[in-house]
């Protein structure tokens, strides 16, 4: 792959309700904080990737509210509608096809618009939709398939809610960093069974930036580049019923397709932090499987061995990941900001020491329909 | 065996009606907008200070300086029509449900001291009276009855026609 690199990243803080800014307010203090960070001016931008959701905003068309805050007067503007690890892999694709610089955005306020309702009309209109279905619901039928699958516990899970809410002390930006215990999880409310309300990410406000350039612009910037490996992203099937649920399919194929870009053949050796997309509990080990960290069903080995902890071999999530901050659309963005401020060496408390190598993924759709993977190095 | 024949008016459809509820964030700049509305039943802007340029109603930027905007200027409840519609067609009010009584005029106004336009409705429906470039006035609900929103100014009439 030509050299193209990460080389700037902002975000918001994560909160429940972000009252007294717009979403206009959210993407022009990342635009603006990411461009200071860069060292770059809106001159060296010469194109911008937003990412909203019109069911989200409450708005059709919604990117095209936000472009004057992401600095878009005069420029060239696109959208994707989804995660933000899709939207930066447009606008990384987009200086692979030419541009020396994208600028991508993703905010979402949750607080705003219904998620019930939202992520409900996911659903197909005729089949699914009336019966009630939503992100919930469907992601417990996933989680008791995957348990049932592989002989899982629901303790198992709530221990991933513990690690990644303590974790969550160490990022200035996390909305709800928790000190939890695994009876704590146990006890709080079933919401669907088998998920309890911890099992369960919040719904934050927040908005996120980064900005992508090829090799000169890299470069021009003053921060220290990220290099992007290796990415890709596999979608399967829309009908929750022709998806095997206890396997994440097409995160196999992405994160295959990921790893032989970057030269990796043994990922569990290779990378050194993961910061992946952890709505729920027990999608955290799913998808260390899904990613070929370990064998399928081994998952939540990988925590109870003490891998994935910060002091592990393989730390997962040390922002605090999704379950701490779920800014939906943003939630994908900020794995990428967090995997390239480990790179650099500027993730304060929760820095891993030397790292670098690290993993960033996210997704989309209901129960990981698709997966967006992401290998990043500090070497060129 | 079942047929794949169907006739024409056997095919189904699935009805949709419920709204989905939004609570928007209205932000710094549109709640003191509407608190001097509510208040002192004029208008706010704000001025770029490098094209100098003033929005209305007041916003945090202005994009073609990508400059932070933050010298509000206090703006009369006057203004001129730069272009207007008569609307005629039949057309359910998205933030009532009803029906909007027909006809009714859809107006694009430059508050005086103001850059850009402003939309509102104007009480005038009759095309031999209404002409662009004609002097605006706004007209407000009674104090008491204002929500702090558009909705607070009732429509624009026209001055000395
Ligand atoms: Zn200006």
């Amino acid at each position: 792959m030509d050299h193209i690199a990460i080389v700037g990243v902002a975000q918001t803080g994560y909160e429940a309700k972000i009252r007294n800014k717009t979403n206009y307010d959210l993407v022009y203090e990342v635009t603006k904080g990411v461009l200071d960070d860069a060292g770059l001016s809106l001159a060296d931008i010469d194109n911008i990737v937003t990412v909203s959701n019109d069911f989200m905003d409450g708005r059709t068309i919604s990117s095209m509210a936000v472009g004057e805050a992401a600095g878009g007067h005069d420029k060239n503007i696109s959208t994707v509608e989804g995660d933000g690890t899709f939207g930066a892999f447009y606008g990384a694709m987009r200086v692979l096809g030419g541009f020396n610089t994208t600028l991508v955005v993703a905010h979402s306020k949750g607080s705003e618009g219904s998620l019930k309702h939202i992520t409900n009309a996911m659903f197909d209109p005729v089949y699914h939709r009336l019966i009630g279905i939503e992100a919930i619901s469907a992601s417990a039928i996933q989680a008791n398939s995957y348990m049932d699958r592989f002989g899982l516990s629901e303790e198992s899970f709530a221990m991933v809610s513990v690690k990644n809410h303590q974790n969550g002390f160490n990022n200035p930006y996390a909305h709800m960093p928790l000190n939890l215990t695994v009876e704590d999880v146990m006890k709080s409310a079933r919401i669907a069974d088998p998920l309890k309300l911890l099992d369960c990410s919040p719904v934050s406000d927040g908005a996120a930036a980064i900005i992508i350039a090829n090799e000169e612009y890299s470069r021009r910037a003053k921060t220290r580049p990220v290099w992007i490996k290796g990415i890709a992203h596999c979608v399967e099937e829309y009908f929750l019923g022709d998806r095997d649920l206890a396997v994440a399919k097409s995160l196999r194929q992405a994160s295959r397709k990921a790893y032989e870009m970057a030269g990796i053949s043994r990922p569990v050796d290779s990378i050194d932090v993961v910061e992946l997309y952890d709505a729920f509990s027990y999608m955290e080990p799913l998808w260390l499987e899904g990613l070929g960290f370990c064998e399928e069903g081994r998952g939540p080995g990988m925590l109870k061995d003490g891998i994935t902890l910060m002091s592990g071999k393989l730390p997962v999530n040390p922002s605090g990941g999704v379950l701490s901050s779920h800014a939906l659309l943003v939630a994908g963005l900020a794995r990428i900001i967090e995997a390239t401020l480990q790179l650099r060496g500027e993730a304060g408390s929760r820095q891993i020491p030397e790292a670098k190598t690290a993993l960033a993924h996210g997704i989309n759709g209901p129960c990981g329909q698709s997966h967006c993977v992401w290998v990043l190095s500090s070497e060129q | 065996m079942v047929s794949t024949e169907l006739g024409y008016d056997q095919l189904l459809s699935i009805a949709f009606s419920v709204p989905m509820p939004y609570e928007w964030s209205v932000g710094v700049y549109g709640s003191l907008f509407f608190h001097e509305i509510m208040n002192h039943n004029r208008f706010l802007g704000v001025r770029c200070p490098d094209c100098n340029k003033v929005y209305m109603p007041p916003r945090r930027l202005c994009g073609p300086c990508f400059k932070e905007l933050d010298e509000l200027v206090v703006l009369p409840n006057e203004g001129t029509i730069e272009a207007f519609s008569i609307v005629n067609y039949p057309f359910v009010d998205p933030n009532t449900g009803e029906q909007r009584p027909i006809p009714y005029t859809y107006g694009y106004i430059r508050i005086d001291g103001a850059d850009t336009i402003f939309s509102h409705i104007i009480n005038e429906t009759d095309t031999r009276l209404i002409q662009v470039g004609m002097k605006v006035k706004a007209v407000f609900r009674e104090k008491e009855l204002m929500q702090g929103n558009v909705q607070d100014i009732k429509h624009f009439e026209i001055v000395n026609p």
